[in-house]
């Protein structure tokens, strides 16, 4: 093995990577913010919803659920372009982003509401709480503190996955290092930085969502036991 | 121009391709992932410590940034005239190792530790108690999420693209670079991808419901 490492050709770069990991944690929060509304929308229909709402759901679930996330990218960004709307590449990549983890969303939710147990509804009404309070404090909100971490988890694989919305050359970590391996040849540096900051990216943002749990429910932080 | 059966041909036999990546990515993951568990719940700290860096650094990594790691990276040893489906097969072997090795270790940490402790009391040796006690009842609890896993691996096997392998997404992007129609070509992708993960997924769900029959 003959080969020379020379990391310092990528040194004057170390802003741009930077940038790069902003541009990343920006999209990724952007699409996890939105994934998250469409997929809690999605559990609550097809919990509750009218049938037709509740099949609707389950095919854009499964169809989702069924396709790489590569080909969802390609199909948004050249959907866009072929209904004639003229998109940035970065826009596609969130709207493709946001579908792909919405389905994720629907399905982990799903399992916290069904885990919600009859008697507490039951609860609720003899309460007299109205269908919004119902659904908010009895329902949704414990729900979505149980399978919390199960979210935790698919956010966190949906930041390493945004490094593929770099095919439709969105602005991102991965699309910053394959402009910087062309400009300096050190690929195989480049890639190890790249991956070396993915895995810190990874780090911090699990510790964000552990500490916001921590934040909006307080169950976990004033007694320390899982729902 | 339009689809033709020629092109429809051409991506049916990147489905194929995809297959077979599919199979090395599980196969070889399988080997490694297995060794990785039982690592991972080993009684010395040390191997379980390496085996959790390994696994922490994969997941940690973007499937895609492994893939130009192998690419790169065997060339840099100097094995640069290696078809694209090496780095390929070696980029999904490692991710998947990584993944099935924690699937595997919740599974075999899953079996009851009265097990543990009666194949021990039984004067059982360490390769009985896992050969004849833990693994058949781990393997049962296994099934389910290493098919759901499946998936993941056919869907993610669609990044072996950008190393220029040419499987589903990359035999589609070959057939839209001369044909311009960028939606029905994609669409032609997304379907044949629904029709290999859509069973593995009903079947995944399927072997969960016979699990959970207990608990219902």
């Amino acid at each position: 093995m003959s080969y020379q490492f020379d990391f310092s050709a990528l040194l004057p770069y170390w802003p741009v990577f930077l940038q790069g990991v902003w541009l990343t944690l920006k999209l990724s929060a952007l699409a996890t913010v939105f994934g998250f509304v469409v997929g809690t929308l999605c559990a609550i229909a097809r919990a509750d919803g009218p049938p037709w709402l509740k099949t609707v759901v389950a095919i854009y679930v499964e169809t989702i659920r069924n396709t790489p996330l590569l080909v969802q990218i390609f199909l948004v960004y050249f959907g866009f372009a072929s209904l004639g709307l003229k998109v940035t590449a970065n826009t596609a990549a969130v709207a493709a982003l946001v579908v792909n983890v919405g389905a994720y969303t629907c399905e982990i939710v799903r399992a916290g509401l069904e885990s919600i147990h009859k008697s507490q509804l039951e609860a609720a009404e003899c309460l007299g709480l109205t269908r919004t309070q119902t659904y908010w404090h009895v329902i949704v909100r414990p729900a979505i503190e149980r399978v919390y971490p199960a979210l935790t988890s698919q956010y966190v694989l949906l930041m390493l996955a945004s490094s593929i919305t770099s095919q439709i050359s969105a602005e991102e970590l991965t699309a910053v290092a394959n402009r910087i391996q062309s400009d300096t040849f050190r690929s195989f540096e480049t890639y190890i930085v790249t991956g070396a900051l993915y895995i810190v990216l990874s780090f911090v943002v699990r510790a964000a969502f552990t500490l916001f749990g921590l934040v909006i429910f307080p169950r976990r932080r004033k007694l320390g036991t899982a729902i | 121009m339009s689809l033709t059966p020629v092109h429809l041909q051409f991506i049916a036999i990147g489905g194929l391709w995809t297959i077979g990546l599919s199979a090395i990515a599980f196969i070889g993951g399988s080997i490694i992932g297995f060794a990785l568990a039982l690592a991972r719940i080993s009684p010395s700290p040390l191997v379980r410590r390496l085996a959790a860096g390994y696994i922490q650094i994969v997941q940690g990594t973007p499937l895609l940034v492994t893939l130009f790691l192998f690419y790169f990276g065997l060339a840099v040893i100097g094995l640069d005239r290696l078809p694209a489906i090496v780095a390929a097969g070696f980029g999904l072997v490692v991710y998947s190792s990584a993944f099935l090795a924690e699937i595997w270790r919740g599974c075999l940490e899953s079996v009851p530790k009265t097990q543990w402790e009666a194949a021990e009391c039984l004067a059982l040796t360490r390769w009985q108690r896992m050969t004849r006690v833990i693994l058949p009842q781990a393997m049962r609890i296994a099934t389910a999420p290493t098919v759901g896993f499946l998936v993941q691996i056919v869907k993610n096997t669609s990044l072996a693209s950008v190393v220029g392998f040419v499987e589903l997404a990359q035999a589609g992007k070959l057939v839209n670079n001369t044909i311009f129609e960028p939606f029905t070509v994609f669409i032609v992708v997304a379907a044949f991808y629904f029709v290999i993960c859509y069973p593995l997924s009903a079947w995944s769900r399927s072997l969960e419901r016979k699990l959970n029959v207990g608990r219902r």
